[in-house]
C-alpha cells in the first residue's frame, strides 16, 4: 500500500531564509504522526506545504503515492485544522460541518444525513443549529474536527490545535483526538511544541530544529535513544557532560571529563579521541552513590518537593548545574539544600552523542 | 502644437503609465521575495478580471483621464465645435492670460476683479478653516474622551441630521435667518440694539457664516476620530504630573490628533474654496467668490477652455494646500483620509 | 479639562450654544414651512398651514428632479459599491511598492473640489464620445453617475477596506482546504463577512449622491436633479415650499436614524445572549461535565 505522505528532498526557502531543509520522510497510512519542535523550527511551514498552501522550492511531496506538484489546497485529499480553528462565524454548526460537502455539490438531504452522523460522532448532536459564538472552546474544537472529517480526507493535518485550551481540557482533548483517530483510521499529522503531548498521542514523532528533521522514531526511540544533542535535550530534561572518549568496547565508551572518568553507552560508535557529550536523564541520577555507579561530587542547590517527585538542582565542581529527580517512596531520604552529595548513575543510563562544534 | 493631438496624449500617457505599472508588478514577482499564488491564481479568473476591470475603469476613465482632458482643454483656444481639431486649434496660454490680465492678448491691465476674488476666496477659506477648528475642537474632544456611549450616539445623531439636508438648504436656512426681515434682525430691532435692519447678506457676513456653518461636520468627524484613538491614560498621566489644561492640549492631545486636524482642515478648506451653492444662495451681485466665477465662465461667457483654465487654477490651489498641510504636519497622504 | 465647577459650566454653555448654532437655522426654517406668509417667516407666526407642502408636491419640475435624483442615486450605488469593493481588495493584494501610488490615485477625488470633477467629466466625455462615435453616451444621467462615482467609490472603498483588514485569512484558507474554488470562497466567505460594510457604504453612497450639487450642476447637462431644481428655485426667490422640503428631509433622516437605533439594540441583544450561552458552556466544560464520545 502506498505511503500516506512521502516527502522527498523537500526544501522550502523564502528569499534568503531556509524554512525547511532537505526533508525526507515517509508516513504510513493510519499513523498518528507528530512533528515536534520549538517555535520557528519549520513545522508549520512543512504542514502548509503538505496541505498545498506552499509549493516546495525543491523536492517532491507525494500523498497516497501521487505527486502533488501544482495541485492546489482545494484539490488535495488533505484537511487542515487551523490553530485558531477558523470556523465560519456566519454559519451554524451544521452548516460549518457540511461546508466541504456543499462545495462539492452533494445534494442537500445526503448532506444533512452525513452532518447528523458527524454531530453524533463528536457528541454535539443537540448543537447543530447554534452559531459558533455560542460554543465553548472544547465544543469549537470538535466542530473543527467534524468539519474536516466530513470531506473524508486521507490525511488530517492538525496545527497545534490544543494550544489555546487550558490544562485540564487539553488533557481531555488529547485522549479524545486519539480515540477519534483510532476509530476513523485516518492518518493524522499533528504538530506541537509540547513534547508531553507528542509522546502520549503519537505512533511516531519527527523532532525538528531550525528547518531540519533531526530524528524520526516512536516515543521510546526519541526519548531513550536520541541521536542528536538537540533531540536529547529537547525531549524531556537531560544533563550533558563534555568530555573526550578514551576507550571504546562492547557498545560502551569511557570518557575523560572535567568531573572525572565516566562511562556510558555508545550506540552511534564514537571513536576514541573524539569529543563527545554524555547525556544522563535526571531520573537516572542517584543521589547516594554506591559501588556500581560512576559518579562525581555535587552540592545540592535547590530542593523542590512536588509531591510525587522531588527536583534537585545540583552544582558540580566545574560550576555546571544539573538536574536530578527523586521519586517518592518509603525509606527514600530527601537531600537538603546545601548538602554535599556523591551523585552517580549506572553506565547503562548514560548516552554518548557527538558534540556539535558550537557546544 | 496642434490641439487635435490632445486626445491621443490624454489617453496615451496614462496607458503608458499603466503598462509600466504592470511591468513593475511582474518584475517584482519574478525577482523579489513575494511568494504564494499569483494574482489570477489567488482570485480565480472571473473575480480577477472583475477586480482589474473595475479598478482600471475607475482609475482611468473616471479619475485620471477626465482630469487630463480638462487640463488639456485649458490650454486650447475657444473655438466653435466645427473648428476644433482643425488648423486654428493650437496650444496656447491665452486662457491663463485672461485670468491675470483680463484679455487674451494684451498684458497691460491686471484683471483685478478675478484676481481679487481669487485671493479673497483663499484668505476667507483659510480663516473659516481656523474658525471651524476653534469651534469644533472642544466638542470633538469632549465627545471623544468624556462622553458615555449612549450620549455619544445621541450627539452623533444630532450632528449628522443637518448634514443630510443638502448644502443649498443649509445656506437657505441662513438666508431666512439673516435676511432684513428675518428673525435675527427682528430681534435686534426689537431689543433696540440697532435702528435699522443690518444687511448681513449684503456685507457678505451671511456668506461667511453660512460657509462656516455648512462644513462644521467635516471638521468635527476627523477630529473626533483622531482624538478618540488617544489613550485616556496619557491625559491622566499628564494631569497627575501637574500639567495645566492648555499644556495638555498643546503637547499631548493635538500632536496625537495631527492626522485628524490636517484632514479636517483640508476638507473644510477645499469645500469652502470650491463652494458653489452657498455663494449662490447667500451672496449678492457684488459678492466676490472664485467658484461662481468659474461657473460663469461656462454658463455665462460660454467659454469652456477658459472655464477649464480657471478650474485648473482652483485645483492647483487645493493641491498646494494639501501638500502644505502634509508638510506642516509631517504626515503622509494615507494618514489623513479617514 | 479640570473638573472644576466653573469649567463645567462654561463647557455646558458652549455645548448649548454650539447645538443652537447648528440646529437653530434648521429649526427656524422648519417653523417657516408651516407659517402662512409667502416669504419664509418665523416671527410673527401668523397661522398654521400645510399649503406649502402641497405647493411642493405640485411643483412638476421639483418632482421630476426628485425622480431623477433617486434614479441617479440607485445607479451610483450600483456602480460605486462594486468598484469600492474591488478597490479595497486590490489594496490588500497590491505590492507594497505600488501601494502608495495606487492609493493616491483612487483617493484623489475625495480631495478634489466637486465642480472640477463635474467639469472634467463633461470635457472628457464630450471629446471621447465624439471621437469614438458613441455620442449617445453623452447624456446628463450617464455623466452625473460617472462623476459622482469617482469620489463616492473612494468613500465606499475606505469603508470596506476598514472591515476587510479585520478579515481572518485563515477562514479563506479553511474554505479552500475543504475544497471550495476561489469564486466559492468569495461568495460564501468573503462577501458575507463584508456585508455590514457593503450595506453601510451603499447607504452612504445613496445619500452622498442624492445631496450632491457641485458636481451634478455641471454633469447633468440639460437634465435636472432635485438639487439643481432647488438651486434654481432658490435663486428665483424664496417661498416656504423650500422650507417644506427641508422639513421632509429632516423628518426622513430622523426616521432612518430611529430605525437604525432599534435595529442596533436588537442585534446587540442577540450578541449578548450568544456569548452568555458560550460562557455557560465553557464553565460546564471546566467543571468536567464535558460529554464523552460515544463508544
Amino acid at each position: 500500500m502506498a505511503a500516506a505522505v512521502e516527502l522527498e528532498g523537500v526544501n522550502v526557502t523564502f528569499g534568503d531564509f531556509v524554512a525547511v531543509r532537505d526533508a525526507n520522510l515517509v508516513i504510513e497510512p493510519g499513523e498518528f504522526f507528530s512533528f515536534l519542535g520549538p517555535s520557528g523550527c519549520g513545522k508549520t511551514t512543512l504542514l502548509r506545504t503538505i496541505s498545498g498552501f506552499i509549493e516546495p522550492t525543491h523536492g517532491t511531496v507525494r500523498i497516497g503515492g501521487q505527486d502533488m506538484k501544482g495541485i492546489g489546497p482545494n484539490k488535495r485529499p488533505t484537511a487542515l485544522i487551523f490553530q485558531n480553528l477558523a470556523l465560519f462565524p456566519m454559519m451554524t454548526v451544521a452548516e460549518n460541518i457540511g461546508y466541504g460537502l456543499r462545495v462539492r455539490g452533494v445534494p442537500r438531504h445526503e448532506r444533512d444525513e452525513k452532518v447528523k452522523n458527524l454531530l453524533i460522532q463528536v457528541a454535539l448532536s443537540e448543537h447543530g443549529h447554534k452559531r459558533v459564538s455560542e460554543l465553548s472552546g472544547g465544543q469549537k474544537q470538535r466542530v473543527a474536527i467534524a468539519r474536516a472529517l466530513a470531506v473524508e480526507p486521507s490525511v488530517l493535518l492538525l496545527d497545534e490545535p490544543l494550544s489555546a485550551l487550558d490544562l485540564k481540557l487539553r488533557q481531555h482533548m488529547r485522549a479524545e483526538l486519539r480515540a477519534i483517530q483510532k476509530r476513523v483510521g485516518i492518518t493524522f499529522i499533528y504538530i506541537t511544541h509540547d513534547q508531553g503531548e507528542a509522546l502520549t498521542m503519537s505512533d511516531r514523532i519527527a523532532v525538528m530544529n531550525a528547518g531540519v528533521i533531526e530524528q524520526v522514531g516512536d516515543g521510546r526511540a526519541v526519548y531513550a535513544e536520541p541521536r542528536t544533542p538537540f533531540v536529547a535535550s529537547f525531549v524531556g530534561e537531560n544533563n550533558s557532560i563534555r568530555g573526550r572518549v578514551t576507550e571504546v568496547s562492547d557498545g560502551m565508551a569511557t570518557m575523560d571529563t572535567s568531573l572525572g572518568i565516566l562511562r556510558g553507552r555508545n550506540p552511534i560508535g564514537i571513536a576514541p579521541g573524539d569529543e563527545a557529550l554524555l547525556f544522563v536523564r535526571p531520573e537516572a541520577m542517584q543521589l547516594h552513590a554506591n559501588g556500581s555507579t560512576v559518579g562525581f561530587e555535587g552540592e545540592a542547590l535547590d530542593v523542590s518537593y512536588e509531591g510525587s517527585v522531588t527536583h534537585v538542582t545540583l552544582r558540580v565542581r566545574t560550576g555546571q548545574k544539573m538536574m536530578a529527580t527523586v521519586h517518592a517512596g518509603a525509606g527514600v531520604a530527601l537531600p537538603v539544600a546545601g548538602e554535599n552529595l556523591h551523585v552517580g548513575f549506572q553506565p547503562g543510563d548514560g548516552l554518548l552523542l557527538h558534540r556539535p562544534a558550537s557546544a | 502644437m496642434s490641439g487635435a493631438s490632445g486626445l491621443y496624449v490624454v489617453i496615451g500617457l496614462p496607458l503608458i503609465v499603466a503598462l509600466l505599472f504592470f511591468a513593475l508588478a511582474w518584475f517584482d514577482r519574478r525577482f523579489g521575495i513575494e511568494t504564494g499564488p499569483g494574482f489570477f491564481q489567488r482570485n480565480g479568473l472571473v473575480i480577477g478580471l472583475y477586480l482589474v476591470l473595475s479598478v482600471g475603469f475607475w482609475a482611468f476613465f473616471i479619475i485620471v483621464l477626465p482630469q487630463l482632458a480638462m487640463v488639456d482643454m485649458s490650454f486650447r483656444p475657444k473655438l466653435p465645435p466645427a473648428q476644433m481639431g482643425g488648423p486654428r486649434d493650437l496650444y496656447t496660454l491665452e486662457n491663463y492670460r485672461y485670468f491675470l490680465f483680463g484679455s487674451t492678448t494684451s498684458t497691460e491691465n491686471w484683471n483685478w476683479l478675478h484676481i481679487k476674488a481669487f485671493f479673497l476666496t483663499i484668505f476667507v477659506s483659510i480663516a473659516i478653516t481656523i474658525l471651524n477648528f476653534a469651534i469644533c475642537y472642544p466638542l470633538a474632544f469632549h465627545m471623544a474622551q468624556s462622553s458615555t456611549t449612549a450620549r455619544l450616539r445621541v450627539l452623533l445623531l444630532l450632528l449628522i441630521i443637518p448634514y443630510w439636508v443638502n448644502e443649498i438648504l443649509r445656506a437657505f436656512a441662513f438666508r431666512v435667518l439673516l435676511s432684513t426681515s428675518g428673525i435675527v434682525n427682528q430681534a435686534l430691532l426689537g431689543s433696540g440694539l440697532v435702528a435699522e435692519p443690518v444687511d448681513f447678506l449684503g456685507a457678505d457676513v451671511g456668506l461667511y457664516m453660512g460657509l462656516s456653518y455648512a462644513y462644521l461636520l467635516m471638521m468635527i468627524f476627523p477630529l473626533f476620530n483622531a482624538i478618540e484613538s488617544l489613550d485616556k491614560n496619557q491625559i491622566e498621566a499628564a494631569r497627575d504630573l501637574g500639567a495645566p489644561w492648555w499644556h495638555i492640549h498643546a503637547y499631548v492631545v493635538m500632536p496625537h490628533a495631527k492626522p485628524g486636524i490636517a484632514s479636517g482642515c483640508t476638507l473644510v478648506f477645499m469645500l469652502c474654496a470650491g463652494a458653489l451653492a452657498a455663494p449662490l444662495v447667500l451672496g449678492g451681485p457684488r459678492t466676490l467668490w472664485f467658484t461662481p466665477i468659474v461657473y460663469d465662465r461656462f454658463y455665462q461667457a460660454f467659454n469652456w477652455p477658459q472655464g477649464a483654465a480657471y478650474a485648473f487654477i482652483l485645483l492647483v490651489t487645493c493641491v498646494m494646500f494639501v501638500l502644505l498641510m502634509l508638510k506642516a504636519f509631517k504626515l503622509s497622504l494615507g494618514e489623513i483620509t479617514r | 479639562m479640570k473638573a472644576g465647577l466653573a469649567h463645567r459650566l462654561i463647557f455646558a454653555v458652549y455645548i448649548a450654544i454650539f447645538f443652537i448654532y447648528l440646529l437653530g437655522p434648521l429649526a427656524v426654517m422648519g417653523v417657516s414651512a408651516f407659517n402662512t406668509p409667502q416669504y419664509p417667516q418665523v416671527w410673527p407666526f401668523e397661522a398654521f398651514t400645510l399649503e406649502w407642502f402641497g405647493l411642493l408636491f405640485a411643483d412638476a419640475d421639483m418632482m421630476y428632479g426628485l425622480r431623477t435624483s433617486l434614479w441617479i442615486g440607485v445607479l451610483v450605488v450600483a456602480i460605486s459599491v462594486p468598484i469600492g469593493l474591488a478597490g479595497a481588495i486590490i489594496m490588500t493584494q497590491i505590492t507594497a511598492r505600488l501601494r502608495s501610488t495606487y492609493y493616491l490615485i483612487v483617493v484623489s477625488p475625495v480631495l478634489t473640489p466637486g465642480i472640477i470633477i463635474g467639469i472634467s467629466t463633461v470635457v472628457f466625455w464630450r471629446q471621447f464620445t465624439t471621437v469614438t462615435g458613441t455620442r449617445f453616451l453623452y447624456d446628463g444621467i450617464f455623466l452625473t453617475v460617472l462623476g459622482q462615482a469617482s469620489y463616492i467609490s473612494a468613500y465606499c472603498m475606505l469603508i470596506i477596506l476598514a472591515r476587510l483588514q479585520r478579515f481572518d485569512r485563515a477562514q479563506e484558507e479553511a474554505a479552500l482546504d475543504l475544497g471550495a474554488t476561489y469564486p466559492q470562497v468569495f461568495r460564501h466567505i468573503l462577501l458575507p463577512f463584508l456585508k455590514p460594510a457593503l450595506f453601510s457604504s451603499a447607504i452612504l453612497a445613496f445619500l452622498a449622491s442624492f445631496e450632491n450639487y457641485n458636481t451634478t450642476t455641471f454633469s447633468i447637462l440639460a437634465d435636472k436633479t432635485l438639487t439643481t431644481v432647488l438651486a434654481g428655485r432658490v435663486r428665483q426667490g424664496s417661498t416656504p415650499a423650500i422650507s417644506a422640503l427641508a422639513v421632509i428631509i429632516v423628518a426622513a433622516t430622523l426616521v432612518g436614524a430611529l430605525a437604525y437605533e432599534i435595529w442596533k439594540r436588537r442585534s446587540d441583544k442577540t450578541a449578548k445572549e450568544r456569548s452568555r450561552i458560550a460562557r455557560a458552556a465553557e464553565e460546564a466544560e471546566l467543571a468536567g461535565e464535558a460529554q464523552p464520545l460515544p463508544a
